[in-house]
C-alpha cells in the first residue's frame, strides 16, 4: 500500500471513531433536548392549570414522590384544587374532583408525600355537602387544621391549610 | 425539585444495531492498520476477526432484545467501540513488545476476558430481572466489599505486584478483588442511602450560606474515610482509596442534594492526602513525581520517567496521532495497562483521545440518565453510583497519565489490559442497562404486564417504602 493510503486510512480510522460518538449522540438528542423540565418550589405558590396537567404528564422526579397520575382526571368537574405550600412537594398541585383524596406515604396514595412524620395512609380529603372534609386515618403524627389536630371529619374550607409533618397543603378554588 | 416530562423513547433496538455496525468497523479497521504495520497482515487472519467480532455483537444486540428490550441503545456499542480500539492497542503492543525480545500474548488473553466479560454480562442480565432485588442485599453487599477489599492483606493469599498490594493470587492467575468490590460498596451505598437520606439530609447549623449536616450524622461519613484511609495506606494503593471515597461522597450528594457534604468531603480528602504525603514516604514521592515529573534528578532517580515518557509519547503523538501501529508507545513501561491512554494519545492523538474520553462522556451521561427516568429511589442511586465509579476511575488514571493529578494506579474501564478490570465493568455495564430498562419501560405496559416483576408484588419489602 501507498504512503498516500495509509495516510489516509489513518484518517479515515479518525473520522469512523468521530462518526460513531457523533451518531451516538444524535440517537440521544431527543433525549437531550426533548425533555420538558417543569422546576418546582422557589416559593412560588401560585399555580395555573397548565403545570398542573405538566405534572400530571411528568414522571415523578423522585421514586414515591409526586402524585400519582390517573387518580384524579381533569376531564371531572373540579372544584378548585389543593396546594401543597411547604414541604418536599412544595409547589404541586391536585386537582380536586369528585373522588375522595388519600393523603399518606404509601404509593397507592394520590398525593405521595416523603416524609419521616407522615403515616402510610394519612389522611383521607373527600366531597360532602358542596364542600370538603378532611378525615384522619389513625396517623402516628396528626393531622393538623390550623392549631387543631384533625381526627373525625372536619369541613374543610377554602383557604384552610393542612399540616402534615413539614408538609402544608392549602384547598384553593 | 424539578420534574422531568417522560420522553418519547425510540422503540425498538434499531439505532443499536446501526451504531454496533459502527464499533464493528472500528474494531476491524483498528486491527487491521495495527496487523499492516507490524507486517503481519492477512487478510484470513482478519476476516476471522471481524467474524467474531459481528458474531459478539450479534449475540450481545439479540441478548439484550430478549432480555432488556427497552434498555437504553447508546451503552453497548459505546463500550464495544472502546472495546475495539483497546484491543487493536493492545495486540499493537505484543508486536511492539515482540520487536525487542519480550514474548507477551496481552492481545489473546484480553480476547479471552472480553468474551468471558460479555458472558458475564449477559448472566447478570438473566440472573438480576429486577434490580430492585439487590436491595435486599444491602448489607451483605457492604461487608462482602469490605472482606474483597482487605483480601489482598491476607498473608498467603495477597500478591504484591509492583509494589501494590491490591492483588490475590489463585493457582497460577492473580486477581484484583477491588474491582468487584467496587460495585458491591455501590450497591451497598445505595441501599444504605436510600433508607437514611432523611436523616442526612436533615437541618443542621447553617454556615456560609450551606446547610451543615449534624454532627451524629457525620458517623457514616469518618468510617468512610477511615476505610479510605486504611487502603490508602496499607495497600499503598492512592487511586482505590480515592475512587471508594469519591463514589460515597457523590452518592451521598445525590441522595441529599446538599452541596455541603461535597465540600466536606473534599476538604477531608485534602487534608488526609496532604498528610499521607508528609507522613508516609511513598506517598510524598508520588506527589514529588507529580510535582517535579521534569526535574532531572527525579527523572534520573526513576520516580516520574514513565510518566515523562507518556507525556513525550502524547506530545509526539500530536493532533492527530502518529496512525495505529506506527508510533512507539512501547517505550512507556507498562503501556498497555496503566498508560494504555498515552499509547492511545500517542498513536491517535488528541482527535483520537478526545473521541475517546467523549465516548466515556457518552458512556456516563447514559447512566445518568438512567437515574433520573428510574421511578425507584434505590435504583436512582445504584445507576449514579455506577455512573461516578466509571467517572472517577477515568478521572483518576486519565488526569494521573496527563499530570493534572498526582499518578494512581488504576484500570482504565474497557481499554486497560487487565481481566478483573474488564469483568467488573461489564457487571457495571449491565447492571445499568437492567436498571435503564425499567427506566424507560412505557408506564403503560409496566401496568399491563405485572407479570414482568412478579418478585416486586409478592415481596413487600422491595416496595418504596416499607409500610408503618
Amino acid at each position: 500500500m501507498s504512503q498516500l493510503s495509509i495516510t489516509l486510512l489513518r484518517l479515515g480510522f479518525l473520522l469512523l471513531l468521530w462518526s460513531l460518538v457523533l451518531t451516538a449522540i444524535a440517537v440521544l438528542r431527543s433525549d437531550l433536548y426533548g425533555t420538558r423540565v417543569v422546576t418546582r418550589g422557589r416559593g412560588r405558590t401560585a399555580r395555573t392549570r397548565d403545570d398542573a396537567r405538566a405534572q400530571k404528564q411528568a414522571a415523578p422526579s423522585r421514586a414515591g414522590t409526586g402524585i400519582r397520575t390517573g387518580a384524579v382526571s381533569t376531564k371531572e368537574r373540579t372544584q378548585g384544587h389543593l396546594a401543597v405550600t411547604s414541604g418536599p412537594l412544595k409547589g404541586a398541585t391536585v386537582p380536586l374532583g369528585a373522588a375522595p383524596i388519600l393523603v399518606g406515604r404509601a404509593p397507592t396514595c394520590t398525593l405521595v408525600i416523603e416524609d419521616d412524620y407522615c403515616s402510610s395512609r394519612h389522611c383521607r380529603i373527600f366531597p360532602e355537602d358542596d364542600g370538603w372534609r378532611v378525615e384522619d386515618l389513625g396517623s402516628t403524627n396528626g393531622t393538623y387544621l390550623g392549631n387543631q389536630r384533625v381526627d373525625d371529619p372536619v369541613p374543610f374550607r377554602e383557604g384552610d391549610v393542612i399540616r402534615i409533618g413539614a408538609t402544608s397543603l392549602e384547598l384553593r378554588s | 425539585m424539578a420534574t422531568i416530562s417522560e420522553l418519547r423513547v425510540h422503540r425498538g433496538r434499531r439505532a443499536e444495531a446501526w451504531l454496533l455496525v459502527l464499533a464493528w468497523a472500528i474494531a476491524v479497521l483498528a486491527r487491521g492498520l495495527v496487523d499492516y504495520h507490524a507486517d503481519f497482515l492477512e487478510l484470513d487472519e482478519l476476516g476471522w476477526y471481524a467474524l467474531g467480532a459481528a458474531g459478539l455483537a450479534a449475540v450481545l444486540h439479540v441478548a439484550l432484545r430478549v432480555l432488556a428490550p427497552d434498555s437504553d441503545q447508546v451503552v453497548l456499542p459505546t463500550v464495544l467501540g472502546l472495546i475495539g480500539v483497546s484491543l487493536a492497542e493492545i495486540r499493537r503492543l505484543d508486536f511492539a513488545y515482540a520487536d525487542r525480545g519480550r514474548d507477551t500474548d496481552f492481545g489473546d488473553s484480553q480476547i479471552g476476558w472480553v468474551l468471558l466479560g460479555a458472558l458475564a454480562f449477559i448472566v447478570v442480565l438473566v440472573v438480576i430481572r429486577d434490580h430492585r432485588v439487590l436491595r435486599r442485599f444491602t448489607y451483605t453487599a457492604g461487608i462482602l466489599g469490605i472482606i474483597l477489599y482487605l483480601l489482598p492483606a491476607v498473608p498467603g493469599l495477597g500478591r504484591e505486584i509492583n509494589g501494590a498490594k491490591i492483588w490475590i493470587g489463585i493457582g497460577s492467575h492473580s486477581l484484583q478483588p477491588g474491582e468487584f468490590a467496587k460495585i458491591l460498596l455501590v450497591v451497598f451505598f445505595a441501599g444504605y442511602l436510600q433508607t437514611n437520606r432523611d436523616a442526612l439530609a436533615l437541618a443542621g447549623p447553617k454556615f456560609l450560606g450551606m446547610r451543615l449536616p449534624r454532627m451524629r450524622d457525620m458517623g457514616p461519613l469518618a468510617v468512610m474515610f477511615a476505610a479510605a484511609l486504611l487502603i490508602m495506606i496499607d495497600q499503598r494503593d492512592l487511586g482505590a482509596a480515592l475512587l471508594f471515597f469519591g463514589i460515597f461522597i457523590g452518592m451521598v450528594y445525590v441522595a441529599t442534594q446538599r452541596v455541603s457534604w461535597v465540600v466536606i468531603g473534599l476538604v477531608m480528602f485534602i487534608v488526609g492526602a496532604v498528610a499521607a504525603g508528609i507522613a508516609f514516604p511513598h506517598v510524598g514521592a508520588r506527589y514529588d513525581a507529580w510535582l517535579h515529573a521534569m526535574d532531572p534528578d527525579v527523572y534520573s532517580s526513576g520516580r516520574s520517567e514513565q510518566l515523562v515518557r507518556g507525556l513525550f509519547g502524547m506530545a509526539s503523538g500530536g493532533l492527530f496521532g502518529t496512525g495505529l501501529g506506527n508510533g512507539r508507545p512501547d517505550l512507556v513501561p507498562y503501556a498497555e495497562s496503566d498508560f494504555i491512554i498515552a499509547s492511545l494519545g500517542e498513536e491517535l492523538g488528541l482527535t483520537g483521545l478526545m473521541a475517546i474520553l467523549t465516548l466515556y462522556v457518552i458512556l456516563v451521561q447514559r447512566a445518568m440518565r438512567t437515574a433520573i427516568g428510574v421511578r425507584d429511589g434505590f435504583g436512582k442511586l445504584l445507576s449514579a453510583g455506577l455512573g461516578f465509579a466509571i467517572t472517577l476511575q477515568v478521572f483518576i488514571i486519565v488526569g494521573g497519565v496527563t499530570r493534572l493529578i498526582p499518578l494512581t494506579g488504576l484500570t482504565t474501564p474497557f481499554l486497560a489490559y487487565g481481566g478483573s478490570s474488564m469483568l467488573a465493568n461489564w457487571i457495571v455495564v449491565a447492571l445499568i442497562l437492567r436498571i435503564s430498562d425499567q427506566a424507560r419501560r412505557p408506564a403503560v405496559r409496566a401496568e399491563a404486564k405485572p407479570e414482568t416483576t412478579p418478585a416486586a408484588r409478592r415481596r413487600p419489602d422491595l416496595e418504596e417504602e416499607p409500610a408503618e
